[in-house]
């Protein structure tokens, strides 16, 4: 009897959205009196951080600092519509339908500004501090505080956009299959190195390696922690849980947290967090959807480690001491 | 975490001011301080509260339902029964044309899992609405129940749902979501090894902070605010205006701020009813599912069973590959039959594969219905294709992590569904894999590129 080692590998990718239904989602922008901006939207933060994130579309796309920038959302009185924030789709969805609504508020921006400075608004920019200025002359400037106030007061104009993002439903094909179910994909690689200990069964995962290839890091301390949460609920998933422990019995089912098993900060890994960014074609500012795939590539990880450590395929989730026990029993008697 | 900037440096412009920076979330101080408002963070006056009864069988026929003994039970103001529910029953993705409507918000003369929904009491408190619950008395004829996938899908199995009539969903086409590529046999007939597998899992929680639920409150304006922790505003207010016969523009929404969600709550489970309790009693109701019911009521995530049969050359060219993938969906199909067609578009997973079969099901047993959750119709998928993979390389010899490099898809590959790759990364990921977790693999490997081949 004796503590094991083992490595495992799994590789992955990941779509984004769910273009079989069909999947849309709007969002308004609009300027307040003193120049700070409004964006509206019906899509919902789960605790992700999607009102942070879209705040921070909306100011790089506008050319204003972030808090300037205060998102309404999921208030279906006064946001319009969105599909709803599931399928790694929040981000690249709602982030689509911003940044068209930003640019068109921009450009009203910058029409009141070309008027207030005498210039054509083709010649102007932000400086992304509040300010605006003439491209090549930047002494010439107006603030974006005093554009809102013209627009607002003086030259009668709204300072607003409207954005919608669809992706139109694919219809797969009856006998090939054919179809386009999602846009772009995101990647990952994870190596997981686990002990296992022969006479219990028990895993203790050592340390979990995570490459993700996620288009862009808009936030990236959003995404570590959109990375880090998911490594460790992909281990749980490959460890511990389950509503059904003996399905398809419908017996001993967990019905609080002292019964539903989940990792305690004692059991975590070290955990390794590695990001590449290759933009994708048609996500904002070259996003992809890290939300959902940070959770998958550790399960097969961990099963491969198993199997490296002990020599037995669990092929059934989760791998639980009792599954490695019999596994390892059935191998001896062989 | 480390941003390896190296990589695809020549496709992006660092230019940017605000994206890319690692700004501090504006709601960050208000969750950790407490002070985030959340929809339960409401005690409106009058407030009552709603419990469900539920069935105790996994199938069961209800032959009488006595409410008299619970209807005088202190504290108890209304209780509602199917008779009540203007438009019982449903399917949340009718809004996108995927139905029969197969789902009754409150069981009307079956039941068909255990924890089903049968009587609604609202009460003045939760303790009362509880006792009266309790009170409530159901005559059941218990009915045969078929739990296993396989046993549902054998002929003269019990029948799961009669708005199926059958224990699989019926796809456009047929049985099962198919995808055909190639020609998987002649693929089989050639290779050198070939492997077949069964992959299983069992349902799992998504266990969010705060479990699912609404307030609702009737208006002066004949109008009712839900406020609600649904994961789709819209989705929810609609099927909610089908459900209760009422005009959309009727029903406020208010949500967005959710204490985790990863996919459980994108049913349409306890808003409906609560709306309509509030419209009986006019009183505003809360009706918010206790951690028991988080956990064995609202939806897991689906057990699925996926069957991968491989053909696979000495040089660790995959030359075929079938998959049959089994989604257990429980009783009704919520979003199941989109997951597992989900799931047909995903496989045969990152790999350029010249001859591809699958076949994905979405089958109905006498169990909670299963439903969205993060990685849907995916995630299992992903634990069976690498765990594949990696008996594969071992049949043949072959290090894992260099056999999927062989057959690692990249820009301008066809996939199995049709389309060309886009923006490809794999490669690029093993590659930094190989070095953060020292797994070296041939420099021929690490020279390689997801751009298309010869670019």
């Amino acid at each position: 009897m004796a503590i094991r080692r083992g490595r495992g590998v799994a590789a992955i990718n990941y779509p984004t959205g769910m273009n079989l239904g069909g999947d849309p989602t709007q969002a308004l922008v609009h300027s307040t009196p003193t120049g700070n901006f409004m964006v509206t939207l019906s899509s919902v933060d789960l605790g992700q951080g999607m009102k942070q994130i879209m705040a921070q579309i909306c100011a790089e796309t506008i050319g204003v600092p972030t808090d300037r920038v205060v998102v309404d959302t999921a208030d279906t009185d006064t946001g319009p519509h969105c599909m709803g924030t599931f399928a790694s789709r929040g981000t690249h969805r709602a982030g689509n339908a911003v940044i068209q609504a930003a640019r068109e508020a921009r450009q009203v921006m910058l029409e009141v500004a070309a008027e207030e400075l005498e210039v054509n608004a083709s010649d102007l920019d932000t400086d992304g501090q509040g300010n605006i200025l003439v491209k090549g002359a930047p002494q010439r400037s107006i603030s974006i505080f005093d554009v809102a106030l013209s627009a607002h007061f003086k030259r009668g104009r709204s300072i607003s956009g409207r954005g919608m993002f669809l992706i139109p439903r694919s219809y797969p094909d009856k006998e090939t299959g054919a179809m386009k179910p999602s846009t772009c994909y995101a990647h990952a690689c994870t190596v997981a190195e686990v002990e296992v200990d022969d006479e219990t069964g028990e895993v203790t995962v050592l340390t979990v390696k995570n490459v993700f290839e996620i288009g862009r890091a808009l936030n990236p301390k959003m995404v570590e922690q959109q990375l880090v949460g998911g490594s460790w609920m992909g281990i749980s998933h490959a460890l511990y849980e389950t509503t059904e422990p003996y399905y398809p019995d419908r017996d001993h089912g967990g019905t609080d947290f002292n019964q539903y098993l989940m990792p305690g900060p004692g059991d975590l890994a070290q955990t390794e967090i590695i990001v590449l960014e290759r933009p994708s074609a048609d996500g904002p500012f070259g996003a992809k959807g890290p939300g959902e795939m940070c959770a998958n590539p550790q399960i097969p990880a961990v099963a491969n480690a198993v199997f490296d450590a002990v020599g037995v395929r669990i092929d059934t989730l989760p791998i639980t001491p009792e599954r490695i026990l019999r596994a390892l029993k059935a191998q001896a008697s062989n | 975490m480390e941003l390896r900037k190296s990589y695809f440096a020549d496709q992006r412009k660092d230019d940017l001011h605000e994206i890319g920076q690692p700004r501090p979330r504006s709601d960050s101080p208000g969750h950790v301080t407490g002070k985030t408002a959340y929809f339960a963070d409401r005690n409106l006056p009058g407030m009552l509260h709603l419990k469900m009864v539920r069935s105790p069988h996994h199938h069961a026929r209800i032959r009488s339902i006595d409410t008299s003994e619970a209807q005088v039970h202190p504290g108890v103001v209304k209780i509602l029964t199917a008779k009540d529910v203007p438009h019982n029953v449903y399917t949340i993705l009718i809004l996108i044309q995927i139905g029969p409507e197969d789902e009754t918000v409150l069981a009307d003369g079956k039941v068909r899992w255990k924890g089903e929904a049968v009587v609604a009491v609202l009460a003045e408190t939760e303790r009362a609405a509880q006792e009266a619950a309790a009170k409530v008395k159901i005559d059941y004829e218990v009915l045969p129940a078929v739990f296993d996938m396989e046993e549902a899908l054998k002929p003269g199995a019990p029948v799961v749902n009669e708005y199926h009539g059958r224990n699989y969903y019926l796809y456009d086409s047929g049985e099962c979501r198919k995808v055909r590529f190639g020609d998987v046999e002649a693929g089989f007939a050639g290779a050198d090894h070939v492997l077949e597998q069964t992959y299983q899992s069992s349902p799992i929680e998504h266990a969010p902070t705060e479990t699912t639920g609404c307030i609702v409150a009737p208006e002066g304006n004949d109008r009712f605010t839900c406020y609600t922790n649904t994961q789709a505003m819209f989705f929810t207010l609609d099927n909610a205006s089908i459900i209760l016969q009422m005009p959309g523009n009727r029903l406020h929404f208010v949500g967005g701020t959710v204490g985790g969600g990863f996919g459980g709550k994108v049913d349409v489970i306890v808003e409906p009813i609560a709306i309509l309790g509030a419209k009986l009693t006019g009183r505003p109701v809360s009706f918010i599912y206790s951690r028991e019911e988080e956990m064995q009521i609202s939806s897991p995530r689906a057990a699925e069973k996926v069957v991968i049969k491989d053909g696979v050359m000495k040089d660790g060219r995959i030359v075929a590959r079938k998959v049959t993938g089994y989604t257990d969906a429980g009783a009704y199909s919520r979003h199941s039959p989109y997951g597992a067609q989900k799931g047909a578009g995903h496989y045969p997973g990152p790999y350029t594969i010249p001859n591809v079969w699958i076949d994905t099901y979405c089958v109905y047993t006498n169990r909670t219905p299963s439903s969205a959750m993060r990685g849907f119709g995916v995630t299992i998928g992903d634990f069976a294709l690498e765990v594949q993979m990696d008996k594969l390389a071992r049949l043949i010899g072959m290090d894992p992590l260099e056999f999927r490099f062989i057959n690692a898809y990249r820009d301008g590959d066809m996939k199995a569904h049709r389309q060309p790759t886009e923006g490809a990364a794999l490669i690029e990921c093993m590659q930094e894999a190989s070095r953060a977790a020292n797994w070296p693999v041939a420099e021929k490997f690490m020279a390689m590129s997801s751009h298309a081949k010869g670019a």
